[in-house]
């Protein structure tokens, strides 16, 4: 999973049936320090993600379609979680 | 999924099987800001109306075949909403 930050809202009227009624979010993506890191990918909202939160994006398709329930659909990216806290070790890196 | 924009199409009389009368639109994949990024990619029209000019969201990877008649197919790009508009949230940054 990737972390990001929900940056707008993308518009579409003409769509895949599958994406019907599904809230599709362009989300830039964070490194652990929250920066960003200048990539940006569309996933479509599983949780009711909001302006500007911070959130966790799943970019796998079997696991995408799992969480929309729709296993026929042409869908990758989807936001699963809203970040409340990330903490790291703060000694080195094994 | 990703922004593009549709820059051209691909005519293939001689294709593989399953991709017959399928439309391959050439999208060359964009951020957010609508800044190229990495190559030029030739995908299928998952919604039959994208055409030149027009703003999509991509899917790459097996996901992209799921917008074939008959799935799998043998495909790894696919267009599966024309964008309108890219929106802020309510009190994100565009």
């Amino acid at each position: 999973m990737k972390i990001g930050r929900v940056a707008a809202t993308v518009v579409t009227t003409i769509k895949h049936p599958a994406l019907d009624g599904r809230r599709l979010l362009l989300v830039d993506l964070l490194d652990l320090g929250g920066e960003a890191t200048g990539r940006d990918l569309i996933a479509v909202d599983a949780v009711g993600a909001g302006a500007g939160e911070k959130v966790l994006v799943l970019d796998e398709g079997n696991g995408a379609r799992q969480v929309l329930e729709a296993p026929e659909a042409p869908v990758r990216a989807v936001i699963i979680g809203i970040v409340d806290q990330i903490e790291l070790n703060a000694g080195p890196i094994l | 999924m990703e922004l593009g924009e549709v820059i051209g199409s691909v005519v293939a009389t001689t294709i593989s099987q399953g991709l017959e009368g399928i439309r391959l639109l050439v999208v060359q994949p964009l951020d957010r800001r609508r800044t190229p990024r990495g190559r030029p990619v030739v995908a299928v029209d998952g919604v039959a109306m994208a055409g030149p000019g027009d703003l999509v969201s991509v899917v790459a990877s097996r996901e992209a075949s799921l917008t074939l008649p008959v799935v799998p197919g043998p495909v790894d790009h696919a267009i599966v909403a024309i964008v309108d508009a890219v929106e802020p949230v309510s009190g994100a940054s565009p």
